[in-house]
């Protein structure tokens, strides 16, 4: 079948296959993250808190990973989400699946409304943009009391249990659950929206405007249409917030969480989809050691962290977990690997 | 029969600067035309008309007849008006095929389609074959554009824009800043694009010019000074005076 | 009425004198350091603690704030913010929120987390009527001092030779470089200055801003509204700004609490948007 002639085609579509496979490093990932739930039973608390953070550090990565946005403002989607959900919770139902529904479609609203403020100016400018943006969506909060309970934080939140069968209990036993499978499914959506046209086409802009809109790319859709989505991201990962702690508290769209989101990316490494989940396991641990050694002053370490991070080099990261994938993957794929590596390069 | 591209009395201001004077200016199909002028005699800018990134202050611009003057960039490619830059604007952190991958998608009009794999697009795999093949860019296929060596950029700059399919292409100095060793594969590749494309080249190189070109258009001061075949241009004592003598080939 | 335009005018000076140096950086390096009002909590703790603790009349702690942050500002310049001028401004950014979050939990470490309370000298404390209209004292002291430093800024910033190099630097770096003019050197003293004044201004504040370790976070969002608003062009904008915000902030506040909180951000978000250079920019 493969003739002289139709050798290349096979060559290119195997490239571009092989550039979104799964990688053995990601699989492994997420046998132990399965792996977590049966055997640390005590850690369920903390490991829904890091997929909590793992989804609003993804839902930045869409867009400034891949679409090249920077922001500090992923509060305002993040916190909408979670009110959103909230409201729903306490005034609907607290079925949990269409609460993430509403949680997610609120953040998109937010994103898609405010996406349009992003298209002029440089970074500076769209940093100070989005700051301002989450400013303006937390004074909202704050005053409208009578809607979110302002500083006292949403109360009646309550979650019915997931499919009708598991209980929300105090141990997050289904809370880790629950955030893991709506992480898995994020992580497939955004594998799937990647790997397509559109997908391509963020990260042609990301690298090149210029030349994008030289190629005939639509700039500015596409730009709004990948915030929107981060947006969704962001709400959902509010609404799972609200869902998991029953309440909801300024906090949530605080200038803190889109640091937060941002910091646990960077330590990660951005675009690469697991950069948030890397840097949230990290920023927890680290925020676990060290607030036993010293209680509420842990943020200066982290604080520390950042500082260097960004002295050294941001990409550090995301070279280390590329070079050990490489690694992993030709000790897996063994003889196979290095069979087709051969043929690559005659 | 009307031009492919055409445009009719443009003129571009910069404040007080007029950087474009009355162009009035036809390119018929399949042409090989080329655009010459001195340094600052704003070629640049016209290309930047045709193409969109500036407005023009007065006049217009017509692809195929229809006024394409007011239309966005996008619009305008999708038209078939593409063009390559002077200097190399590539997608950095994608590699080869991954870039002409997107490419040919957007063309397909599939840019925004989610949801398909962008391998899995029919003949899309042929499609890009050809263009590695056609553009000597087999052997660097899989690498990342910014990784490529000056002279593959140079040729996967021209198959972006070709990867289009463009009806006008405007090849804005292909050759420069190509070392002397890749010149020729350069050279002998945009000797082979596609004869139904018409193409307008800016350039500074007269060798170039004169072995690529039948045509061709001297602009100074903004301005159509003077437009002939290459015999009747290269013959031309004014064009001599103001361009070829006062520049380096004089 | 008055009172609350005096207030309001006040509250106006003392930003301008807390966030100058901000738009300086940012007009001079395309710096944009989020740690600015770090700076500024720094000389409000020197001043906390020399007058609460050490005795220290509260006019003689004002310039030792001022110099202590210039400081600490001129050596954080040297040792970190140089490695960061060229990176891109998420770099800076992220950067700079590290140096927030040191900022914040290390004065918490130090300080604890409450409120300070800053023991004011008897003759800066209560009210005077003049002409029926009720005025601090402070508030008055505010105003002229920051009012001094103002026009002193001014004739440094148009009479000096550093001012006419400080402006060739802002207006076009390279060029600046090309006849001359150590850019770098101008940066870091203007840095340092600028670090000084935040500091001053924090020292200033302590008082009517409250002091506690969320001080940098608390205040950012009104740093970068003057310097949005204000433009990175002169003084003149910053301290437009300035006096603008406080008024805003203040009346706003009292007439129509219900929206005076987020009317300023919308207005930063208006105003980056339709004129990212500011809108008293100069005409280009």
């Amino acid at each position: 079948m493969v003739s002289g002639m139709s050798s290349a085609p096979a060559g290119v579509a195997g490239a571009l296959r092989r550039a979104n496979r799964w990688g053995v490093l990601e699989i492994l990932l997420w046998i132990l993250a399965v792996a977590a739930w049966f055997f640390l039973p005590e850690q369920h608390l903390i490991l829904a808190e890091i997929v909590n953070f793992a989804i609003l550090a993804l839902s930045l990565d869409l867009i400034l990973g891949y679409a090249g946005i920077v922001s500090l403002g992923q509060s305002a989607m993040y916190g909408v989400g979670a009110y959103a959900a909230g409201l729903f919770s306490a005034h609907v139902t607290g079925e949990p699946l269409s609460g993430l529904l509403v949680g997610g479609l609120a953040g998109a609203a937010v994103a898609f409304l405010t996406g349009f403020l992003l298209l002029r100016g440089a970074d500076l400018t769209r940093l100070m943009v989005t700051l301002g943006v989450a400013a303006v969506f937390m004074e909202i909060a704050n005053q409208a009391d009578w809607l979110t309970g302002g500083a006292d934080g949403l109360q009646g939140v309550e979650t019915a249990p997931l499919f009708g069968l598991f209980e929300f209990d105090i141990f997050g036993r289904t809370a880790y659950a629950y955030s893991l499978g709506v992480l898995f499914v994020l992580i497939v959506v955004a594998r799937i929206v990647l790997a397509s046209p559109f997908g391509y086409s963020l990260r042609a802009i990301r690298d090149n405007p210029l030349r994008a809109s030289a190629v005939g790319i639509p700039v500015n859709p596409r730009l709004i249409a990948i915030y929107t989505l981060g947006g969704a991201y962001a709400g959902i990962a509010g609404a799972l917030f609200t869902q998991t702690q029953m309440f909801v508290s300024l906090d949530a769209l605080s200038f803190q969480k889109s640091a937060d989101g941002l910091m646990i990316l960077t330590i990660g490494g951005t675009g690469y989809l697991y950069g948030g989940v890397v840097g949230a396991l990290v920023y927890k641990l680290i925020q676990d050691v060290l607030s036993n050694l010293t209680p509420q002053y842990w943020q200066f370490w982290i604080g520390l962290l950042l500082v260097a991070f960004v002295l050294i080099g941001r990409e550090r990261p995301r070279a280390l977990v590329r070079a050990v994938s490489i690694r992993l993957a030709r000790l897996f794929a063994g003889k196979a690997a290095s069979r087709r590596v051969a043929e690559e390069k005659p | 029969m009307t031009a492919l591209l055409e445009t009719r009395h443009l003129n571009r201001m910069f404040g007080a600067l007029q950087a474009t004077t009355d162009v009035s200016f036809r390119l018929e199909r399949g042409a090989r035309h080329a655009l010459i002028g001195p340094n600052g005699a704003g070629k640049t800018t016209f290309i930047n008309l045709l193409t969109g990134v500036l407005s023009p202050t007065s006049g217009e611009i017509l692809l195929d007849g229809k006024a394409i003057t007011g239309m966005k960039r996008e619009a305008r490619v999708q038209r078939g008006l593409v063009r390559t830059f002077q200097i190399n604007q590539l997608f950095g952190g994608l590699t080869v095929i991954e870039s002409l991958a997107l490419v040919v998608a957007e063309r397909r009009g599939e840019g925004w389609n989610p949801f398909r794999s962008i391998g899995r697009a029919r003949g899309i795999d042929t499609e890009i074959a050809d263009l590695l093949r056609g553009f000597g860019l087999e052997s660097v296929a899989g690498e990342t554009c910014s990784d490529l060596p000056y002279g593959k950029q140079r040729l996967l700059e021209i198959a972006l824009a070709i990867a289009l399919k463009p009806r006008v292409l405007l090849l804005d100095e292909p050759a420069a800043g190509v070392p002397e060793a890749d010149r020729q594969e350069v050279l002998s590749r945009l000797a082979a694009l596609p004869s139904d494309v018409a193409i307008l080249l800016i350039e500074h190189d007269m060798d170039l010019v004169f072995t690529f070109a039948n045509r061709i258009s001297v602009l100074v001061s903004g301005g159509l000074f003077a437009e002939g075949t290459v015999d009747e241009i290269a013959h031309d004592p004014r064009v001599k005076d103001v361009y070829l003598g006062g520049g380096q080939h004089g | 009425m008055l009172t609350l335009l005096f207030d309001g005018v006040a509250y106006g000076m003392l930003l301008f004198v807390l966030s100058c140096g901000l738009a300086v950086t940012l007009g001079l390096m395309n710096f944009i350091n989020l740690a600015h009002g770090a700076f500024a909590m720094a000389g409000g703790y020197v001043t906390v603690i020399l007058t609460n603790r050490f005795g220290v009349p509260f006019l003689a702690t004002l310039p030792i704030a001022f110099i202590a942050t210039a400081l600490v500002g001129a050596l954080l310049e040297r040792l970190l913010y140089k490695p960061m001028y060229d990176r891109s401004p998420l770099d800076q950014v992220l950067f700079s929120i590290g140096l927030v979050f040191m900022a914040v939990a290390g004065v918490d470490y130090l300080m604890g987390s409450q409120q300070q309370i800053l023991a004011l000298p008897e003759f800066l404390k209560g009210r005077v009527e003049i002409a029926g209209v009720g005025i601090g004292i402070y508030r008055a002291f505010l105003i002229v001092v920051c009012g001094i430093l103002a026009i002193v800024l001014q004739l440094i910033n148009s009479r000096t030779r550093f001012g006419s190099q400080l402006r060739a630097s802002v207006d076009n770096r390279r060029v600046a470089r090309g006849v001359g003019i150590r850019v770098n050197t101008v940066f870091a003293v203007t840095f340092a200055v600028g670090s000084g004044l935040a500091g001053l201004g924090g020292a200033l504040g302590a008082e009517i801003l409250g002091l506690d370790p969320t001080f940098p976070l608390k205040f950012m969002v009104y740093f970068l509204i003057v310097v949005s608003v204000g433009g990175t062009a002169s003084m003149y904008g910053a301290l437009a700004a300035s006096i603008l915000l406080g008024l805003a902030d203040v009346l706003g506040k009292y007439y129509v609490p219900s929206i005076g909180g987020f009317v300023i951000y919308i207005v930063l978000v208006a105003v980056l948007v339709l004129k990212p250079q500011g809108l008293f920019a100069r005409a280009n």
